[in-house]
């Protein structure tokens, strides 16, 4: 997969499709890829690379990548192609100035899952044949990469790449049994106490360091109220109080309706609180009070929450979940 | 030095918390380490370090400073300083029992900030050897040794229990008042441990990684490497790094009006943030390439500068984990000592 993204990056540099390329840099270690901006075939060359651990979500990076000079190609993976189709529709990523290449994904790798089975010490990992052999100073271990798959990856709700210029690999479908709303249903499940000292409990994790909101592509506003001092209520202390929680369910309204269920919060939230059930709890409460709707399924499609019908749901009808 | 058999660690836990609060690491509800309080029947981790470093003890990521009361036009201030009761912290590894020296750098200078000496001179640190190291380690790149940490006492596995050094007063004074629980003991053993870990750190992959390019003295040549725009291209300007860093010290104080009057507190503050340092005048570094640098010129030349040349790292390797998009002080150094002071 890597030698025919290169092959193909390459191809569009030396061609003038494209001056740039957006994708993942080598790490000190088989896992730790740093986006980052390719702008020569040497470059390309000599840091390029795609891996099972290339997790990162790339669209986001398109809001200011797409506004400089000339086009830049992008590897988006079909979750990431929702991010992106949304950016779109909300006016924040140039399309003209964008080539996409949609990459086939069966899953990313998770290296806590990995870090949990005991290993420690890592030199490198050989992907082959649905196995990782992880070398470490303490000796080899072969694992199923299927042990190792990110959780997100193992209720993915599409392999369908819904905006792309080409692709390389298949497309796939809309996983329709993804289950990904299995947890919800059970926090739904819980009592209100239950669920109010669940979230206690995660939140309480949280040290505020904004990586969820920073990382989120619908969090793209210029400056959040949070960090603007004139909004009175900006706020960078970490205290376990009801007010400093209200910060992630404040930020899961304000991206209803947009959240396009990447994953990326929970992906880098360094305290593993499972931001994106927030997220998911919006999305199936919208699912079901005004049908099913995927943002960034499709760019042209009007949005739950900014649409009128008459026969939307009266607030009096509101479940009671 | 002094042993205290497999068995008996938890009596010694015991002995402690009888008399004062003990913290330790433990793992929590997702199975990372961190540092909680001991009492009967709470397990020690036995991960190589916690997620949070210990600097929170000394430094808290919150803290009220004083508090204004108001009553027409009379204002009331109110010192909410008390003396801190005695702690003690196990389990902490080398590299963190560093940064206290680096944190002390900071604040036991003139002026002294009174908050962190009151903690710093009623907490007792109990270091613990690192047995197993992680690829993430490089503490030997800043002169630290994690097969023999600093703190008032310095703990050992050995085959057969723990081996104890004290290295303070403060650290022969907890020993003596749990002496019944230990019997005498060469370092032999220790030696034998020390020697395994550090054969196991040579061969980390950042066993090699220098200070090349970076230190004392570089400001200018460092600060206007051209490197700084492809390192900082992809950071996401968040915190996580600075929050998971045992060295960093920068804080933001602000006020709380809770209705009837005002807490002033201080909380840690991220040079990755666009309201970082922000005056009338505006902000200093406007973008994140100005704010990334700051970052590391701190740990990397300006610490080194203004402190006899020790580095404001101590090699931790907690911001390799956690960055986001994996950009960290290592692809910063390694950047850096390429193609430097040409």
């Amino acid at each position: 997969m890597q030698e025919m993204m290169e092959k193909r990056a390459l191809e569009l540099l030396a061609d003038g499709t494209v001056n740039r390329v957006l994708g993942w840099s080598v790490g000190e270690f088989p896992y730790d890829m740093t986006p980052a901006v390719f702008r020569s075939a040497e470059d390309l060359k000599d840091r390029f690379v795609y891996n099972d651990f290339c997790g990162a979500n790339l669209s986001k990076y398109l809001i200011k990548e797409s506004k400089g000079e000339g086009k830049i190609l992008v590897f988006l993976k079909p979750c990431d192609t929702y991010s992106f189709n949304q950016l779109i529709a909300e006016h924040r990523i140039k399309r003209e100035n964008v080539y996409v290449i949609g990459i086939e994904c069966y899953g990313k790798a998770d290296l806590e899952k990995l870090k949990a089975m005991g290993l420690s010490g890592i030199t490198g990992i050989q992907m082959k044949n649905g196995e990782y052999v992880v070398e470490t100073v303490y000796g080899n271990k072969t694992v199923k990469a299927s042990d190792a798959t990110a959780e997100r990856c193992l209720s993915c709700k599409s392999k369908k790449h819904v905006v792309f210029d080409e692709l390389i690999g298949e497309d796939g479908d809309v996983v329709e049994d993804c289950n990904r709303f299995d947890m919800v249903e059970k926090l739904e499940a819980m009592t209100p106490d239950e669920r109010f000292a669940f979230w206690r409990g995660e939140l309480s994790r949280c040290i505020r360091c904004n990586a969820c909101r920073n990382v989120c592509p619908a969090c793209s506003c210029e400056q959040c109220v949070f960090d603007n001092p004139n909004s009175g209520v900006a706020q960078k202390a970490a205290v376990n109080s009801f007010e400093e929680n209200m910060f992630h369910i404040i930020r899961a309204f304000h991206v209803a309706g947009r959240c396009t269920d990447c994953g990326e919060c929970s992906r880098v939230c360094p305290q593993h609180i499972p931001l994106h059930l927030l997220n998911r709890k919006f999305i199936k409460d919208m699912n079901e009070f005004y049908g099913e709707y995927q943002a960034g399924a499709d760019p042209d499609a009007r949005p739950p929450l900014g649409t009128y019908t008459k026969g939307d749901r009266e607030p009096n009808e509101g479940g009671n979940k | 030095m002094k042993k205290l058999s497999l068995a008996k660690l938890y009596d010694f836990f015991a002995a402690i918390a009888a008399k004062e609060a003990l913290y330790l690491p433990v793992n929590n509800e997702v199975g990372k380490a961190e540092y909680k309080r001991w009492s009967e029947g709470v397990e020690l981790s036995h991960q190589l370090n916690t997620l949070r470093s210990a600097k929170d003890f000394f430094f808290p990521q919150t803290e009220n400073l004083m508090e204004f009361k108001m009553e027409g036009k009379k204002i009331d201030i109110i010192d909410t300083r008390e003396a801190c009761d005695d702690f003690v912290i196990f389990g902490v590894r080398a590299c963190d029992a560093a940064s206290f020296d680096i944190l002390d750098r900071v604040y036991l200078v003139d002026p002294v900030d009174s908050y962190y000496k009151n903690r710093r001179e009623h907490g007792t640190v109990i270091t613990h050897a690192c047995g197993k190291p992680a690829e993430t380690c490089f503490c030997g790149t800043f002169g630290i040794d994690a097969a023999d940490p600093k703190g008032d006492i310095t703990v050992w596995d050995v085959e057969d229990g723990y081996v104890f050094r004290a290295n303070t007063e403060k650290g022969e004074k907890l020993m003596a008042a749990t002496a019944d629980l230990f019997e005498d003991t060469d370092d032999k053993a220790v030696k034998a441990e020390q020697d395994k870990v550090r054969e196991i750190l040579a061969k980390m992959p950042l066993a090699d990684l220098t200070t090349e390019g970076v230190g004392a003295g570089l400001t200018k040549e460092v600060f206007d490497r051209p490197e700084w725009a492809s390192l900082s291209e992809s950071c996401l300007g968040c915190g996580t790094c600075t929050f998971v860093c045992p060295t960093c010290q920068c804080y933001d104080i602000r006020d709380f009006d809770t209705g009837h009057g005002i807490q002033r507190f201080r909380c840690w503050d991220s040079c990755m943030y666009s309201d970082f340092t922000k005056m009338s005048a505006g902000q200093p570094r406007p973008t994140q390439l100005e704010r990334f640098r700051q970052r590391f010129m701190h740990k990397l030349v300006y610490f080194p500068d203004n402190n006899d040349g020790v580095f404001g790292c101590v090699g931790c390797g907690r911001c390799l984990s956690r960055c986001p998009i994996s950009m960290n002080i290592v692809k910063v150094m390694k950047t850096l000592a390429k193609g430097g002071n040409k």
